[in-house]
Order: C-alpha cells, then sequence, then structure tokens
C-alpha cells in the first residue's frame, strides 16, 4: 500500500526561503536547498517550493535552485508560483523539478495541462487549485473564477493533471483544520491523488484529511517554526493507525 | 566506475547523474553510441511515455548501441519509463526494446498515478535490491511493466493489486521506483547496482 505522504511547504522569493503575513513584511529564513535537506533527513515524503514572487524576470534565481535542489536532494520536489505558460512549466522540469504545478495559466488555458502531460508525463503535472467556499480563485485569491473546484478538478484529470494540489484559502493560515468537506469531494470526483493544503495545525487535522480521501496534506507554519516537528507528527500519525513513512 | 547515462533529449538526467556520484560512481551522460555500448554500466532513465522515448532511442542511433552492450553481456540498468522500455508493447503506444519479454499496461488502481513511498517485497534473493525486503522507495507512474515471465520479479509492491517494482536477469535490470529519489534506501539500490555490475 503506498503510504499517506506529508509535505512541507516552502515560500520563495527571489531563491530565498522566506516567510510573511500575507505576503507582507518579509523575513529570510535561508537557504532553500539547506532547508529542504533537513526536512529530508527529518523524514519529509515530498516538498514543495512555492515562488512566491514569480514572474518571468524573476525566475533566473528559482531556476538556479531547482537546478541545486535536483542535485542535492534524494526526495522529490514539486515547483510552483506564477507558472505562466508552457514555456515556463517546461523550464522548470528541465531544470530537474520532479513536478510543476500550475494554477492560474492552466484555468486560463487547460491545454497547458495535455501539453505539459504529453512531454513529461501526467506524473510530473500538479494542477493547484485554491478554493473559497468551493468557487475556484486566482491571484492569490483575488479572482474568483465562477468555476466549481469540483468541476475544474475534474476537468483538469481529463485533460492530463496528475494530482490536484487543493487549498481552502478559507482554511489557510487558520491552523483548525483542512476543509474537510471540499477535499472529500475532490477526492471522490478524481482519480488521481489529491493533496490537501490549508488549516494544518495538529496531526489529528492531517488524520482527518486522509480520512477525507486526500493521499497527502501540506504543512508549512507548524513546522517552519520547528523542523523537528516533521517527525513528531509523523510518530503521532502512526499512532492514530495512518500507513506513514518513518 | 564509468556509469553513461544515454541521452535521447528529453530527460533531465541531472538528478539521477548526482544520485550515482554520490554513490560513488562517475556518472555521465552522452548519445554517443560508442560510449552507450563500452561503458561498465548504462542507465536509462526516461520521462514520459514509451512512444516519445523509443523514437528518441532510435532517432540518436542509441537502440542498436543498448541491444549489442547487452548482447556482450554489458549491464544495463533502466529506471521508471527506463525499465518499461526493456519490455515490448505498451498499452500507452509505442514498443519498447523487446530485451524483455512482456507488455507494458496501464495501472488499474483506485488513485492513478501510483505516486508516492511503497514497501517493496522480494521473491527471491536479488543482487539489486540486497537488504531492501520492505524498504520504502519513491513511486511517481501511470503505467508498468507486465512481465511474461514471473521470475523476472526482483520486487514487487501493492498498489490495487501487486506491481512489479524491479525485474533483473543476467546483464538487465529494471526499476519502475527512482532510487534517486528515495532517500537512503535508493542510495543503497545504487550501491548494489554498482556492486552487480562490477560483478557482471
Amino acid at each position: 500500500m503506498v503510504k499517506k505522504r506529508v509535505i512541507p511547504c516552502l515560500d520563495v522569493a527571489r531563491g530565498r526561503v522566506v516567510k510573511g503575513v500575507r505576503f507582507e513584511s518579509l523575513r529570510d529564513m535561508g537557504d532553500p536547498v539547506e532547508l529542504a535537506l533537513r526536512y529530508s533527513e527529518l523524514a519529509a515524503d515530498e516538498l514543495v517550493f512555492l515562488d512566491i514572487t514569480a514572474t518571468l524576470e524573476s525566475r533566473g534565481p528559482t531556476l538556479a535552485l531547482v537546478e541545486r535542489a535536483a542535485e542535492e536532494l534524494s526526495i522529490p520536489f514539486t515547483v510552483g508560483g506564477g507558472v505562466s505558460g508552457l514555456g515556463d512549466a517546461r523550464a522548470l522540469l528541465r531544470a530537474g523539478a520532479d513536478k510543476v504545478a500550475v494554477n492560474r495559466a492552466a484555468v486560463d488555458d487547460p491545454r497547458l495541462l495535455t501539453a505539459l502531460a504529453d512531454e513529461f508525463g501526467s506524473q510530473a503535472v500538479v494542477c493547484a487549485i485554491d478554493s473559497r467556499a468551493g468557487e475556484v480563485v486566482t491571484h492569490a485569491g483575488r479572482n474568483p473564477r465562477g468555476l466549481e473546484a469540483v468541476v475544474w478538478a475534474r476537468e483538469a484529470v481529463a485533460r492530463g493533471a496528475g494530482e490536484i494540489l487543493l487549498t481552502s484559502i478559507d482554511a489557510d493560515g487558520t491552523r483548525q483544520g483542512y476543509d474537510l468537506d471540499l477535499t472529500r469531494a475532490v477526492a471522490q470526483a478524481v482519480e488521481t491523488p489529491v493533496v490537501a493544503s490549508g488549516g494544518a495545525g495538529e496531526a489529528g487535522h492531517l488524520a482527518e484529511a486522509f480520512a477525507a480521501g486526500a493521499e497527502a496534506a501540506i504543512i508549512a507554519s507548524i513546522v517552519h517554526e520547528r523542523p523537528e516537528r516533521l517527525t513528531e507528527l509523523k510518530a503521532e500519525l502512526k499512532e492514530l493507525g495512518w500507513n506513514v513513512r518513518t | 566506475m564509468r556509469v553513461v547515462l544515454a541521452d535521447y533529449g528529453a530527460g533531465n538526467l541531472r538528478s539521477v547523474c548526482s544520485a550515482f556520484a554520490r554513490a560513488g560512481a562517475e556518472p555521465f551522460v552522452s548519445l554517443d553510441p560508442d560510449e552507450v555500448r563500452e561503458a561498465p554500466l548504462a542507465v536509462i532513465a526516461g520521462v514520459g511515455h514509451v512512444e516519445s522515448a523509443a523514437r528518441g532511442f532510435e532517432r540518436s542511433g542509441l537502440t542498436e548501441a543498448l541491444r549489442e552492450r547487452v548482447a556482450a553481456g554489458r549491464p544495463l540498468l533502466g529506471i521508471c519509463v527506463g525499465m518499461q522500455l526493456l519490455f515490448e508493447e505498451s498499452e500507452e503506444g509505442g514498443r519498447g526494446l523487446g530485451l524483455l519479454p512482456g507488455p507494458v499496461r496501464r495501472l488499474r488502481a483506485e488513485r492513478v498515478p501510483h505516486m508516492g513511498w511503497n514497501a517493496l517485497a522480494l521473491p527471491r534473493r536479488s543482487a539489486l535490491l540486497d537488504g531492501l525486503d520492505g524498504a520504502d522507495v519513491y513511486f511517481a507512474h501511470s503505467y508498468a511493466a507486465e512481465p511474461a515471465e514471473p521470475e523476472l520479479a526482483a520486487a514487487t509492491v501493492e498498489h490495487g493489486g501487486r506491481i512489479v517494482a524491479a525485474v533483473e536477469r543476467g546483464p538487465l535490470a529494471g526499476v519502475q521506483f527512482h532510487p534517486e529519489r528515495s532517500g537512503p534506501a535508493g542510495a543503497r539500490v545504487l550501491e548494489n547496482v554498482l556492486a552487480w555490475s562490477r560483478s557482471a
């Protein structure tokens, strides 16, 4: 049986890990690859690098980071954030990312998912969906798209996405648990793995997300404060009866 | 040991390359048929589809070089799509090198792709997977080889049924998982591969 995955997500700006409140007052938290290696030692199953300032012009440092991560890490990693189209996604995968997460660009033109799957295989293509009250939103939550998250997830998979990274804007940052109704609805709608994101505060929250059908769960602030928390979380999940890698 | 990663121009071989370097080998990427034929160990690590990878090798003139090296008994390792390439028809379209008997079929599981860490079960002793019975390694695939001869399987995993996770016969070896992305267990696999190819 494939194990349930616990995935730390690192926010990256100009090639550095940053931490901030709603993209303001960003604080430098260090070198992404060094932090990633630390998480890897603590039995992270995968990592996500989210390039929060990504524009085409600022992509240079990120590509250099991806190349280094590909060389130094021995666990898989996804890169996302501001991926604007095929050229952008291709550059990240060619630099060595195991998967690329596309969000707005896929909503704008779903054929992007097919093009990427044809070239790199579905397993490399993650469709990131941000949802507020069940509706797809883009641009860091500012733009509602008039599209149900469940409907979009189903189409994204039909178009070639091999995984859905599902973030609830409502739950994000609350530490009150993942959006379980949303997670359950999307996990039932698609055959690919669904990664729950937004709201993790304790091991029980991850367990609930797994019970709702998520194959993996993203954690961020709870481990960035103290990376060793990751090992504890996995031990707690094991005690709760979940099949996780320790 | 010099390890040639056969490059047909599609995959990113950076992570495989550095994983072999960490395991103590001297990996290099090449599309030169002589090097692909003669190096002490050759590795094929495709991405995407059997069809595009097979076409890429054909176009680069590497198909013949790979066949000749296997005929001469020199070891060849296929990783992920590279393992599928050792086999025959793929349900995804295209045809592998036909060095091992059996088709490549789409997974029949509740969740496809099979994505994440899964525990190896070893049906027999295997030089490739020595010390790895029960070890978790990382998978990311929607298709898998189904060897026509069950004794080819050196490891299996469970995901909506049994999947062949590794094969080994003579100078041929294949792993459906990603040793370069499987932490310490993956590093052990690559060390075993190097030992195996020294003795081949």
